[in-house]
């Protein structure tokens, strides 16, 4: 791999986008290298081979060509729209995630990425992925732009605060790849970074169990809805609550008394929360007060997945068989500060070649956890 | 028409008592001046003090990317720096380079013109350019910006401390400078043309800066409406482009990018103007299409409205606005095309001379061709999601940008520089720091592309190691680009004091330019000239006299 050659010219292919977006870089490659070999030979014979032969000599009187103009308006037009429709396919894939996928949650701020899993556990700056899995990621950030970008899966997408944006891969290569930010965040944009553990899917199982999981992001959503911020006293209590009815709307159209219709997204449920007044439900009053500012980006990504729990379908990563709860016992306990997310954010990567850099290695952070279970 | 003709080789006649150099010396007689000539010395000047400025900084991102940790420069640093290179380079330099120092000077002279349509306004301009550049550097001594020359919000709203606001102010400020420039061009390329020069008698440099005219008209007036937004926003916290305050930060994006998009073409559309010069002129034949390399200046101007979007890929636009902006890139791509070829087919059955303008119109095409196929890469909107924000889109900038507009610069400054300072350059030099500037340009930015493919994110101070080898070329690359431009001040300033006395044409050519003394008197043409001839003309009807030409060829030079 890359640790072989002396200069490394290519990234490692690890998700299942890698190697159509590396075809259509190779399709690309070869009509650059056409194009760029065939102008410049054209030029250097035709420099040689019309040099002056007498001090202000004239050249020969040519005007134009209609033909060759069309020709060469039009071949290149053709190979644009064929890069144009390869482009466009293979971003069609990436900004549409697939139905099944194993949630991830991310909140961005300056200068460190917190992730946490379905099942509860929180990791910074690193996040465990099995191979072979959709996952998809939901993003946030608590302040500027950030970008999630991982070049071994050649994707990555804005993280724009007040709204949500996703991110989905299929990882197909157990490893260890670098995480950045891409989108300029600030002062220490650069150690805004980490790695992605790819890992098979036992190793994964060993992982989930071995890292204690708090809440997970539905239990501390009903924890929120129920006691902590009170949503319950509104929209729960059947035929006659005062707020909008939140069971199994998710993902379904609401109509709104103005009349328009929108979808129950994550970005509807999010805005419903911190702007209430801007989106009434039919059949309601505007008596919602805002929770701007008493929510964090957290405690909202939490919310949104306990109302989508509310709806069925939320809990399809259950289908995989594998998702492993809190474990029962206390044995690690000795790992919970380290995994429930509080590891200090990478200072510089520039150290980055020594153990971890090679990325087939198995992964070597927050192993210890491993050991411990079973 | 006979009186034209009959200045038009070697040495002119009745060489003019005064030219616009000599008609007065004092510091007043310059910086009063309404003459587009001494407007556009006060241009060069200036210009390439920020040019010299922002390579200061380029210089100090490239030592600082020597090793992967961030050493030399702490983040805090580096950042402004990136930033203020980034500011300098494109608002400074890259966008008033060749319309305000060349165009300026060579407009009215290449359309038999005196002067500008405006000449006060014209020296306001320069004004207004100082002012914004002076406001700029000021915020610069203070301690700069660190928020990206893009000024992405929030960041740049609420998050940033630095001098934010001067900075707008001083961009704000000298847009002013770009518009009326525009304007000028404009109104004196349609209303001041001499008798005979019909619009396709014009030499291809007047319609792309009639192009860029058009850019710098409908283009500047959005940045800066955006800068009073985001002005609003930072001093008076009105809610526009900051979610915590009810705002979109992509609303931002989308304004920044309508007029930064066809900025871009501002910055490249004069340099294919100069290129179309350069390549019909030293091959002494008329150029290949005519109509259709003026025609794709006007249609890149005009697509270039429509593609902002393809900045904002992974940043949140909707899967089919992406997949538009996607199309309309591609379809953008096609006048560039055009022009290369036509380039290129000038040169068959020319006679091709090797001088050093020359040179750098077959590096500007060669660099122009990977800057544009590149631009095909990032057009591709997924290949795009892999790239944009790395390394790549630095490379593929910088090979548009320096590879091309700085290069068709540093190739119309040379060819025009008998013309504007009646003085010769020293063809030796010149060709040694074209090459070197060549080699040295590669060096630096091939290796960014690498970078970019393998992931390298851009604006970081400090990187992982495995990269460390292709930013030590690139670094390289950079000490040999600074060599190459340094040596060009040297004997171009030289030439002014020492250099050989300038013949009216040097290179026996048929624009309007090269029949007028070098320098030129104050009203450009002792007679107003009746054009008669096509655009780069040799035949007969260009009136040039070559065997005179040939017998003075061995006395002058």
């Amino acid at each position: 791999m890359q640790q072989n050659s002396w200069v490394p010219i290519f990234p490692e292919q690890a998700s299942t986008f890698a190697w159509e977006v590396d075809m259509l870089y190779f399709y690309l490659l070869l009509i650059s290298a056409f194009f760029i070999v065939g102008i410049v030979a054209a030029i250097l014979f035709f420099f040689v081979k019309y040099r002056e032969k007498e001090k202000f000599a004239t050249g020969e009187e040519i005007h134009g060509s209609i033909a060759l103009e069309t020709v060469w308006s039009i071949i290149p037009f053709i190979i644009s729209m064929t890069i144009f429709l390869g482009g466009a396919i293979i971003y069609f894939n990436q900004y549409r995630p697939p139905a099944d996928t194993m949630d991830i949650y991310v909140v961005g701020k300056q200068w460190m990425w917190k992730l946490q899993h379905e099942t509860g556990q929180r990791e910074i700056n690193e996040l465990h992925v099995p191979v072979g899995r959709n996952v998809k990621l939901t993003m946030t950030t608590e302040d500027v732009l950030h970008d999630f970008y991982i070049p071994a899966f050649r994707t990555k997408a804005d993280v724009i605060p007040g709204r949500y944006t996703t991110l989905w891969f299929n990882a197909t290569k157990p490893g260890k790849y670098h995480l950045y930010c891409a989108e300029y965040c600030g002062l220490n944009h650069s150690g805004m970074g980490g790695w992605i553990y790819v890992m098979e899917q036992r190793d994964f199982d060993n992982w989930l169990s071995g890292n204690v999981s708090g809440q997970t992001p539905v239990q501390a959503g009903q924890d929120l809805f129920q006691n902590k911020l009170g949503c319950a006293s509104c929209h729960q209590g059947g035929a006659n609550q005062r707020g909008a009815k939140i069971e199994g709307i998710y993902n379904t159209d609401i109509k709104l008394t103005t009349g328009q219709t929108v979808k129950a997204d994550d970005e509807y449920i999010r805005n419903s929360i911190l702007n209430p007044a801007s989106q009434i439900v039919e059949g309601y009053q505007p008596i919602m007060p805002t929770y701007k500012g008493q929510v964090t980006e957290e405690q909202l990504v939490s919310l949104v997945a306990y109302i989508k729990s509310l709806s069925g379908g939320a809990n399809k990563t259950n289908a995989g068989g594998s998702t492993p709860t809190a474990p029962t016992g206390g044995s690690s306990t000795t790992n919970n500060a380290n995994t429930t997310g509080m590891i200090p954010p990478r200072a510089d990567r520039g150290d980055s070649t020594s153990p971890g850099s090679n990325p087939n290695a198995p992964p070597s952070r927050s192993e210890p956890t491993n050991q411990q279970n079973k | 028409m006979q009186n034209v003709n009959a200045i038009n080789i070697g040495e002119i006649k009745e060489e003019p008592k005064v030219n616009y150099l000599t008609n007065g010396f004092t510091l007043k007689s310059w910086l009063l001046t309404k003459d587009h000539k001494r407007i556009a010395i006060l241009y060069l000047i200036t210009v390439s003090a920020f040019f010299a400025l922002g390579g200061i900084y380029a210089s100090l991102i490239r030592l600082e990317l020597l090793t992967p940790a961030s050493d030399l420069l702490q983040s805090a640093t580096y950042n402004r720096t990136f930033t203020q290179h980034g500011i300098i380079m494109v608002f400074f330099f890259l966008i008033p380079s060749i319309p305000a120092i060349l165009g300026n000077f060579l407009i009215p002279i290449m359309i038999g013109a005196k002067d500008l349509a405006f000449p006060r306004i014209n020296l306001l301009s320069w004004y207004f350019y100082m002012a914004g550049g002076g406001l700029t550097l000021y915020a610069l001594l203070q301690g700069g910006v660190d928020t990206g020359w893009t000024f992405y919000t929030p960041y740049s709203t609420t998050f940033s401390n630095s001098y934010v606001m001067a900075v707008g102010l001083g961009i704000f400020i000298n847009g002013f400078s770009s518009i009326l420039t525009g304007l000028n061009f404009i109104v004196t390329i349609h209303t001041m043309r001499a008798p005979g020069m019909t619009w396709f008698r014009m030499p291809l440099f007047v319609w792309a800066h009639y192009a860029t005219s058009l850019v710098m008209i409908l283009g500047t007036p959005v940045i800066a409406i955006t800068i009073l937004l985001l002005a609003l926003e930072r001093i008076a916290k009105v809610g526009i482009f900051d979610p915590a305050i009810g705002g979109d930060p992509i609303l931002f994006q989308h304004l920044f990018w309508f007029y930064s998009h066809p900025a871009v073409y501002i910055m490249i559309l004069p340099g294919m103007g100069v290129i179309s010069e350069l390549i019909s002129n030293f091959s002494r034949k008329k150029i290949f299409g005519y109509e259709f390399i003026a025609f794709s200046s006007i249609a890149i101007a005009v697509f270039g409205f429509l593609v902002w979007g393809h900045h904002m890929f992974v940043s949140g636009q909707s899967v089919y606005a992406g997949l538009v902006f996607s199309f309309l890139t591609m379809v953008v791509s096609v006048p560039s095309a055009i022009k290369v070829f036509n380039w290129s087919a000038t040169l068959y059955k020319g006679q091709i001379s090797y001088d050093t303008p020359m040179l750098y119109a077959l590096f500007f095409i060669g660099l122009f061709l990977i800057g544009g196929l590149t631009g095909l890469f990032l057009g591709s909107i997924g290949l795009t999601v892999h790239l944009t924000d790395t390394y790549f889109i630095v490379a593929h900038f910088h090979y548009v940008m320096v590879g091309g507009q700085v290069l068709a610069y540093l190739g119309g400054l040379h060819y025009w520089w008998s013309k504007i300072t009646g003085k010769m350059y020293s063809e030796f030099w010149s060709k040694i720091a074209a090459i070197i500037i060549f080699v040295g340009f590669n060096l630096t930015f091939f290796p960014q592309f690498i970078l970019g493919y393998m992931g390298m994110p851009r604006r970081y101070a400090s990187y992982p190691a495995e990269f460390q080898v292709l930013n030590i070329f690139s670094t390289a690359g950079a000490s040999i680009l600074a060599i190459g431009l340094i040596i060009p001040l040297i004997y171009l300033t030289y030439s002014i004091f020492f250099g050989a006395k300038a013949p009216a044409n040097p290179w026996v050519l048929p624009g309007l330019e090269w029949r007028t003394s070098s320098p030129p008197p104050t009203e450009n043409f002792e007679e107003t000239p009746i054009v008669t001839w096509e655009a780069y003309e040799f035949g007969e009807e260009s009136g040039l006299d070559l065997e005179d030409a040939r017998s003075k060829y061995k006395v002058t030079v």
